[in-house]
């Protein structure tokens, strides 16, 4: 059953000058963790503000649980729990009043939903005492999980819960959320790190208001299988100018220690494109064949999204 | 010969008795891209600011471009640009306002500003939106525009916090491509990052746990001496066996 559905939505700002999203559509899963993968300015919080029924679409309609965003928005805010982008608790209340508060608000007590935060819970307990605003950004987010947990929501939206967190905080919050789910409740989260694809059962990918792409990572990743090279070299500011220079190259970008390149005609100019290389006397040089990641996908998909605008 | 641009002697720096800079000796040399990695709360932040003659020490020894942290830290600011996301560029001011208040902030010559800010319109291809308020941009742009604004004086160094956050893939790397010609002029830049593939793009990187330094090396060699495949894993070895909470 579809616990969240998006029905051809679009939204505008500004009196209708910026589009922020268009003809938006795609269902979410009960118990599903669903990724919404893009960088900022994508859409992601218009969307989450759409579904929290935080505002209201242009065009185009949306139910939660079966509830309409725009019709049943009192039925909605029963059953979500949202944690928005920015930090918004009570930075002047402690981590134990700030709980109390949310779980006030929707009737209910931490201790009638402990089951669901204790996991979480246990690593802020130490601070219970400490006001909100001094706690540490690792602690906040965690925190802000809690308060978006504790009535026991059917559907949970997280606002770029990750952005700017050191990547064994990012690790440990995924693995959060992975415990989340086994208790059967439905995730929407949103994300500007590509990597954390992984983690999600499917993902949509998400640029400029628009959905690029939509399914699981592996499926993804098949369908734009296209082969290029990752090549390395000593000198990389060099090797990126000479490869860009060539005249068979679409792309060249960096990947970690490798750089990925896309070749006019895949893969076979590679005798040519080798022997280029070689003439350029580069120290170091190393040439294979891979397979595309998620972030050669996204760029493969933003720059034909570019082409058609 | 290596120049050196950057040097500290068991910086140290507490607060009360919590010690967020714990004795860090490294150097950085000219030209160098230099990735300054550490967890949430390792003491990154707190140590950059020493370095930007922001905060004076409690201990140790700095220089930042030959001038000491403790007695020029006047000079040392009017010798480094900085780039943050956080604060970077005003909103309601136009994009040749924004560069022309950073630059005139620097103490570049007006006559020379202008000259300079007309060549960087040009060679960022914005000369249509010149005259359109920054707020309007994409936020890839305005981070072109930042990192340009932030080396417009010609600095030895450019200390970039987290300068690619949230940007898209091309935006990131376009980013990138900016960083790599920059140190290419003789320009060192000391950067900060969550991404981890972007530690494997600076010449060395260290990575604090702790207050304390853990590891510093290029990329390549601290993933052999870790054994592991990437940087993520190296973080990964490295910061989970941090004590300090959060």
């Amino acid at each position: 059953m579809a616990e969240v559905k998006v029905r051809n939505i679009s939204k505008t700002y500004e009196k209708g000058t910026v589009q922020a999203l268009k003809n938006i559509e795609f269902e979410v899963a009960s118990g599903e963790l669903f990724g919404l993968i893009g960088p900022d300015g994508a859409g992601k919080t218009t969307l989450f503000r759409l579904l929290t029924t935080l505002l209201v679409p242009d065009e185009g309609s949306a139910t939660v649980a079966g509830f309409d965003i725009v019709t049943d928005l009192w039925d909605i805010r029963k059953i979500v729990g949202y944690m928005p982008g920015r930090f918004s608790l009570y930075q002047d209340l402690s981590v134990e009043e700030n709980l109390n508060f949310f779980a006030t608000v929707f009737n209910t007590t931490v201790a009638e939903n402990y089951h669901l935060i204790k996991d979480i819970y246990v690593q802020l307990e130490p601070f219970k005492h400490r006001l909100a605003g001094k706690l540490s950004g690792g602690m906040k987010q965690k925190l802000a999980l809690c308060c978006a947990l504790v009535h026991e929501p059917k559907v949970l939206f997280l606002d770029e819960p990750t952005t700017g967190v050191d990547p064994v905080s990012r690790k440990e919050f995924w693995d959060m959320l992975d415990l989340l789910k086994k208790k059967g409740i439905t995730i929407v989260v949103s994300t500007p790190y590509m990597d954390e694809a992984s983690r999600c059962d499917r993902i949509a990918l998400i640029q400029k208001g628009e959905i690029l792409e939509i399914d699981t990572l592996p499926a993804i990743l098949e369908k734009h299988e296209r082969p290029l090279f990752a090549i390395r070299a000593k000198d990389r500011y060099r090797l990126i100018q000479e490869v860009r220079a060539y005249e068979e190259t679409v792309s060249c970008y960096a990947f970690g220690e490798e750089n990925h390149v896309v070749l006019k005609n895949d893969l076979e100019g590679e005798t040519e494109f080798k022997a280029y290389l070689k003439d350029k006397g580069f120290e170091g040089l190393s040439f294979s064949r891979i397979a595309p990641n998620i972030e050669d996908v996204f760029i493969k998909l933003m720059l034909e999204q570019e082409t058609h605008a | 010969m290596l120049e050196t641009v950057i040097h500290t002697e068991n910086l140290t720096k507490q607060f009360g008795d919590f010690t967020a800079v714990d004795a860090i000796t490294f150097d950085v040399y000219k030209g160098e891209i230099f990735g300054f990695l550490g967890a949430n709360g390792a003491g990154k932040t707190t140590a950059m600011r020493i370095l930007c003659g922001l905060l004076s020490p409690t201990s140790g020894e700095a220089k930042v471009a030959g001038f000491d942290v403790y007695k020029e830290s006047e000079d040392i600011k009017k010798h480094i640009g900085y780039m943050s996301q956080k604060f970077s560029l005003y909103n309601n001011l136009t994009v040749k306002e924004n560069i022309q208040f950073f630059g005139g902030i620097y103490g570049i010559e007006r006559k020379r500003l202008k000259e300079k800010t007309n060549e960087l319109i040009e060679r960022l291809g914005l000369v249509h939106e010149a005259d359109k308020l920054v707020g309007s941009l994409p936020l890839g742009w305005k981070q072109k525009i930042s990192f340009s604004t932030a080396i417009l004086h010609e600095p030895r160094i450019v200390f970039l916090d987290e300068p690619t956050g949230g940007v898209d893939p091309i935006t990131r790397r376009q980013f990138w491509d900016m960083i790599y010609e920059a140190s290419n002029r003789g320009i060192t830049v000391f950067v900060t990052t969550h991404y981890m593939d972007e530690a494997e793009y600076c010449d060395r990187v260290s990575i604090m746990v702790d207050g304390a330094i853990a590891a510093l090396n290029n990329p390549s060699d601290m993933k052999k001496d870790f054994g592991v495949k990437d940087m993520n894993d190296v973080f990964l070895e490295l910061a989970r066996g941090a004590k300090r909470g959060e």
